[in-house]
């Protein structure tokens, strides 16, 4: 195990590379000048301005600047905000924890809903089960999460009354009431992104379990005399999930677009809306850095997909 | 093989179709058995037609303010009720539906073409040229989408403006953009078609013939391979539609005089409690079509690359 979780780390480095020059290329192309506001400033002479954008390395060509923008990076200083007016790093660490948080509850949600239903329906496919699962999944994925996150809204806060629709990071209450009111206020933007990936999830489980079910060694297991449910837990679903690991973790990257979507709605302070706030207002320091940590963020959640994958299949890890 | 459980409620087992039918009609006669799919052609026809005609015959300007009635519900003079200044809903979203639908398959056509070449260059040319392009496929694929597109579009939106005018300049910008990160599940597709497309006898058959390479993956390989290029195309332009609308909903996509139906969402959200017409319409006609482009999805991928296991 150990070589081969080594061997992924090494081939991460290429990627973030890869990454890092396409973000800094798209930069580096945009019209748009950081420098804009001074440009157009009657009181900074042309001459002054000339020499800060030399000072600051402005007009070095795109290689030079992509050479020192990744080795300031790499030694950890990403930066000062130009609208917040505070270091770029501090400013994600600060967002980051509630993205993460929504996100991991999220995904376990989706997990908890798309294992056994995916399952069940691949058991007796074609029952009335099936149909109705693989229905609700079609519409699942069908609706785009700004829309049922209007839904909620609409029916849970507005008709309802039950669960607020603006997320407060600076809840006063303290001991069991702060907990509260925080599980409060995620049960929405949870449901709505955990509820999108599952309607996916399931139907690559079912047509992977269903793919499995039918094989030789299932009916070994069942002749063998083993229960229907060590049979599907121990032997169909591990197999079953192999495929399904792959196709989970090429979807990540779009798990951030929908965690920007939930954010924006129910404006939780994350990430993604530190995002759309950066790129309103032209911080391009933010920009960058976000972006860079969302690429990075991918990789290794590929990174732990790879592992996931090693652990279900042991035969991987020796190759 | 595997067992007996069909790929699809429609598989039916080998060698009962009937003979003399060419592959096409035994496509499409697959294709209405699968009763969601079928139906879902009829809806999104529906659609596209009310779009295309609708402005025609329903004639009321997407633009005319009617201060006496804002944020009406709907009723025989406004059949979706009508916006904050008064405008009529109907009318902005039959038009707002031109443009998504446009987007979609614009989107969809970029993607399907950059995926096809860049799979087919890779499936074709063993060797460096393969992997390089992969290294590529699997980069694209391990960017987080939304935000490259969310800060494309935001710094090139000027720029496009000053080259085209304002509404083709966004429209041409959204296009590329959504189709520029969208082909890499084509290009895989097509590689993989390819690397077991070319060994079979047809192709070794057209080689020894003297088939130049450029003939034998237009005439030979190509056609063969693109059964799955097919279904991928269309739940593409679902994808895009969605990824338009979630652009326009966080107000990076279409200006506000453009109104797309993320657009009108956008607008919408702030008057959910006093209006919620406003935003339940734009946002069911995403939800049809886009399931009713997965329904037709789902129907084409068993009508031409059924796994008719027995």
């Amino acid at each position: 195990m150990g070589p081969y979780i080594l061997r992924k780390l090494l081939i991460m480095v290429p990627s973030l590379l890869g990454i890092s020059v396409v973000l800094f290329t798209v930069l580096a192309l945009a019209p748009g000048d950081p420098f804009e506001e001074l440009a157009t400033n009657p009181n900074v002479p042309p001459a002054v301005r000339a020499a800060l954008r030399a000072s600051l390395g402005l007009d070095d060509p795109v290689w030079q600047r992509y050479v020192h923008w990744l080795s300031a990076m790499l030694q950890g200083n990403w930066g000062f905000s130009f609208v917040s007016r505070i270091n770029v790093d501090t400013l994600i660490w600060q967002r980051l924890p509630v993205t993460i948080v929504v996100i991991g509850a999220s995904q376990i949600l989706a997990l908890l809903v798309a294992l056994p239903v995916g399952v069940l329906a691949a058991v007796k496919p074609y029952s009335w089960f099936d149909r109705i699962a693989s229905t609700l999944a079609f519409i699942g994925f069908s609706l785009p999460t700004f829309f049922t996150g209007l839904l909620f809204i609409l029916f849970f806060s507005i008709e309802l009354g039950w669960l607020p629709f603006v997320f407060r990071a600076d809840i006063s209450a303290t001991g069991w009431e702060w907990w509260w009111e925080h599980i409060k206020q995620s049960i929405m933007p949870v449901a709505v992104l955990g509820l999108a990936q599952a309607a996916s999830w399931m139907r690559y489980v079912r047509s992977s379990v269903l793919d499995v079910i039918r094989l030789d060694y299932v009916t070994t297991a069942r002749s063998k005399g083993l229960s229907e449910r060590v049979i599907i837990t121990k032997h169909v679903v591990r197999n079953a999930l192999i495929p399904v690991v792959t196709l989970i973790a090429l979807q990540l990257p779009q798990l951030f677009g929908g965690a920007i979507v939930t954010e924006q709605i129910f404006r939780i302070p994350g990430v993604g809306s530190l995002l759309i706030d950066a790129i309103l207002r032209n911080d391009t320091p933010v920009i960058m850095a976000v972006t860079f940590v969302l690429s990075a963020l991918v990789i290794l959640f590929n990174l732990m997909a790879d592992i996931v994958y090693g652990w279900l299949d042991p035969r991987i890890s020796y190759r | 093989m595997a067992g007996s459980t069909p790929a699809s409620a429609i598989a039916e087992p080998l060698g009962k179709s009937s003979g003399g039918v060419s592959l096409w009609a035994e496509a499409w006669r697959r294709f209405k058995r699968h009763r969601m799919a079928y139906w879902s052609l009829w809806v999104l026809g529906l659609l596209v037609l009310a779009v295309l005609a609708g402005p025609f015959i329903y004639k009321v300007g997407i633009n005319e303010i009617d201060f006496q009635a804002r944020l009406a519900p709907p009723s025989s003079k406004h059949p979706l009720g009508t916006d904050d200044l008064g405008r009529d809903l109907l009318a902005r979203v039959l038009y707002g539906g031109r443009i998504s639908l446009a987007v979609g398959f614009a989107a969809m056509v970029v993607a399907i073409l950059v995926g096809v070449t860049i799979g087919a260059i890779a499936g074709i040319s063993r060797g460096w040229v393969d992997a390089a392009l992969m290294w590529v496929t699997d980069l694209f694929l391990s960017l987080p989408q939304l935000p490259m597109l969310l800060v494309l579009t935001f710094f090139f939106r000027d720029s496009m403006k000053a080259v085209v005018g304002p509404e083709v300049g966004i429209f041409v910008l959204i296009v590329v953009v959504i189709g520029g990160f969208r082909w890499m599940p084509a290009a895989r597709l097509v590689r993989a078609q390819f690397f077991s497309l070319r060994e079979k006898e047809f192709v070794e058959a057209a080689r020894a013939l003297g088939a130049s390479t450029q003939r034998l993956v237009v005439r030979h390989i190509l056609p063969n391979s693109l059964g799955p290029v097919i279904v991928a195309a269309t739940i593409d332009v679902a994808a895009a539609i969605i990824l338009e609308s979630t652009l326009s909903f966080l107000g990076l996509g279409f200006p506000p005089d453009i109104p797309t139906w993320g657009r009108i969402l956008f607008d919408a959200k702030d008057y959910l409690d006093i209006a919620m017409h406003w935003s339940l319409f734009p946002g069911l006609a995403i939800f049809v079509t886009v399931l009713a482009i997965s329904f037709i999805g789902d129907g084409l991928r068993d009508a031409l690359d059924p796994r008719r296991v027995m």
